[in-house]
């Protein structure tokens, strides 16, 4: 039967590909009366084999993918179903006890889980994780139920799941993953923010993906409108082959602009970059025209693993993306964790509001371990590019004086080893916290530049939780009091002669775009995907016209006014 | 039976890849592979074993195989600690 899911288009385009559900299955295990204990053991055994076999291939594909770093782990997991101090137990528990073998392998691993999690060592804990992982996969071959393999999709599909993490996004395979939908989630969120960068359609937030689709339904995914078609009628994909091939056309159209620089209307030149996580991310921001990179996300570095990454990997890492650049601006962003994203080896308390807590430069300053493996890995990437180094979550100007003093401690340090770093690299900061916006012309006199976090900045301003969907009516970016805190900003970067930029969702929105123009804004950075859309958009704005704009819309009362406004002068 | 001691020097310990590179040597011999530390023993060939020691730098280990293979896995497992510079 055909249905339509309306939910938020994450990430533009549209796909057509069957349903692929990435569901956990039901694996509850009851305990049954063995007769026969010896086939009963038999039967746990081709459970064994048969998830060697799996891992093997998710093993191989992982190291093939993700290098050997990644695939280190399932090698683990491999020994961990081969453990004779595990499958011993287990065997001896199904004939003593003539139990099913899912009872007695879920006894004995239970017992094994408790052991390492009572161990008062981080690491040992964690592996208590890996031992979960490797009986999941048993008792799923023991069940007969499969357990989602991502890494191992190798047909064209629909990604269909409650909501993506990060860890399960590294393992979508970016050939055959066409789109994806979620029940949960808005625009800001990972996923979101990951299917624009892998540039793949997907609708975010539907509510009901997982319970309206199954495995194999044909769905198509409208990233443009936010709708998702189950099993559509002949009619309906007919008529989106034909949106298809419009989306196709127009983006040719955009990609004419991939060399150009970004000029608006009456001549004024603004600044498009992309906003990366990896240097794999360097291809995409080149194909669309990127003008420099607004913001690199370090973040990636230190997720999807179980230590921190050296100072080497990370120097590899800026060094890749500085020379990718080829001498054009690279904003790095100094580690910013904590929030919605975790580090678990880092083991920090659990906190009751993480996005207030202990985080970004709040952590880097305390932990300076870390910070300073960091600062001197980007230190030493610095004479490969144009490297500039922005320290997030800012709050007072202490912080930007504190983190300042380290780096420069540890520039000092380094060139007294005799290691090269570039003469002058710009230090500024992410404006994404009120008190900063406030005293932005104080800030103005000590940083280089500013780069405005929108999505942040949104979030503490309104007071509203952003992964919250009750209260996700607030997060409203084209609300006066957003628009005059960046105004703020601005101007207060220009009194000083310095630049303000803006790397949030919002610095790529069509609706949001003439009004930053007319606020003065110097460099937008968006999802690489954006960018041509968004010279596309510029080219035909007079900056004069858009700062008369931007001054009525902050003397507007409501964000819908706002944004009625923006529309009637496109409309013109 | 053949066994000898070693010192470890890895600043990590025997934990994560190094954990995995001894269980793999070990399950390679059909012998009967222990490690002891502490005064715990342990299977060589269990991961979880060898984890659950928490084997730090500075530690000092005995390794001992018992079977028809026991001086081949006792000189492999010897060669693998000092070629990834885990002990001496």
């Amino acid at each position: 039967m055909a249905a339509i899911l309306k939910g938020i288009g994450a990430s533009d385009g549209i796909a057509f590909a069957k349903a692929y559900r990435l569901m956990e299955p039901d694996l509850t295990v009851e305990k049954k009366d063995a007769a026969d204990v010896a086939a009963e053991a038999d039967r746990f055994r081709a459970a064994l084999k048969k998830s060697e076999a799996e891992l093997e291939v998710i093993k191989e594909k992982a190291r093939k993918d993700l290098g050997d770093d990644k695939a280190a782990i399932f090698e683990a997991h491999l020994l961990v179903l081969n453990d004779p101090e595990l499958t011993g137990p287990i065997e001896d528990k199904i004939k003593s006890d003539a139990v099913n073998a899912e009872f007695a392998l879920e006894e004995t691993a239970n017992m094994f889980i408790g052991m390492f999690e009572a161990m008062d060592n981080e690491y040992m804990k964690e592996r208590a994780a890996d031992i979960k992982d490797v009986t999941k996969r048993v008792l799923a071959a023991l069940l007969g139920v499969d357990l989602p393999a991502p890494a191992l999709i190798a047909e064209e599909v629909v990604v269909v799941a409650e909501d993506l993490t990060p860890s399960m996004t590294a393992q979508l395979n970016r050939e055959f993953v066409k789109g994806f939908t979620t029940d949960i989630g808005g625009r800001t969120s990972h996923s979101a923010i990951m299917a624009r960068s892998l540039e793949i359609p997907a609708v975010v937030g539907t509510k009901n993906a997982t319970a309206d689709i199954q495995n194999g339904d044909l769905i198509i995914i409208d990233g443009l409108q936010g709708e998702v078609h189950i099993n559509p009628t002949e009619e309906v994909a007919a008529e989106y082959k034909k949106r298809a091939e419009a989306y196709a056309k127009q983006k040719a159209e955009w990609a004419k602009l991939v060399n150009e620089e970004t000029v608006t209307a009456d001549g004024h030149h603004v600044e498009l970059a992309a906003n990366i996580g990896t240097p794999a991310d360097l291809d995409g921001v080149k194909s669309n025209g990127g003008e420099g990179v607004g913001l690199y996300r370090t973040e990636f570095l230190y997720m999807g693993r179980d230590n921190l990454p050296t100072e080497e990997e990370q120097f590899e890492s800026y060094k890749a993306v500085l020379e990718g650049m080829e001498g054009k601006p690279v904003v790095v962003r100094t580690l910013d964790i904590g929030g919605d994203k975790e580090l678990p080896y880092l083991n920090l308390p659990h906190e009751m509001n993480p996005f207030l807590g202990f985080r970004a430069i709040r952590l880097c300053l305390e932990e300076q371990d870390i910070f300073r493996t960091q600062l001197r890995a980007l230190l030493r990437a610095s004479v490969y590019g144009n490297l500039k180094v922005m320290f997030p979550m800012i709050a007072t100007v202490n912080e930007f004086r504190q983190a300042k003093a380290v780096l420069l401690e540890e520039r000092a340090k380094l060139e007294a080893e005799g290691t090269a770093v570039a003469e002058h690299i710009e230090l500024g900061i992410m404006v994404e916290i009120p008190s900063t916006a406030v005293i932005a012309d104080l800030f103005a006199k000590e940083v280089d530049f500013f780069s405005i976090g929108t999505n942040d900045l949104i979030q503490y301003t309104m007071a509203a939780d952003r992964m919250n969907e009750r209260v996700s009516y607030l997060y409203q970016p084209y609300n006066p009091s957003i628009l005059r805190l960046v105004k703020m900003v601005i101007e207060a970067a220009h009194k000083e002669g310095k630049w303000a930029g803006m790397c949030g969702e919002m610095a790529g929105d069509e609706t949001a775009i003439p009004l930053l123009l007319g606020l003065g804004l110097d460099e937008f950075s968006m999802s690489a995907t954006s960018i041509l859309k968004a010279r596309a958009q510029l080219k035909n704005l007079s900056k004069t016209d858009m700062e008369t704009l931007a001054a009525k819309a902050v003397e507007m009362s409501t964000a819908e006014e706002v944004v009625e406004l923006v529309q009637a002068i496109e409309k013109k | 039976m053949s066994k000898k001691t070693f010192t470890v020097t890895a600043d990590t310990g025997i934990h994560a890849r190094p954990a995995t590179l001894l269980v793999q040597a070990a399950s390679k011999y059909s012998s009967d592979v222990n490690l002891e530390f502490n005064g715990k023993k342990v299977n060589l060939k269990s991961i979880m074993g060898v984890m659950s020691l928490g084997i730090g730098k500075g530690a000092e280990i005995v390794i001992s195989a018992d079977g028809n293979d026991e001086e081949a896995a006792i000189n492999a497992i010897d060669t693998l600690l000092k070629s990834e510079g885990l002990a001496n």
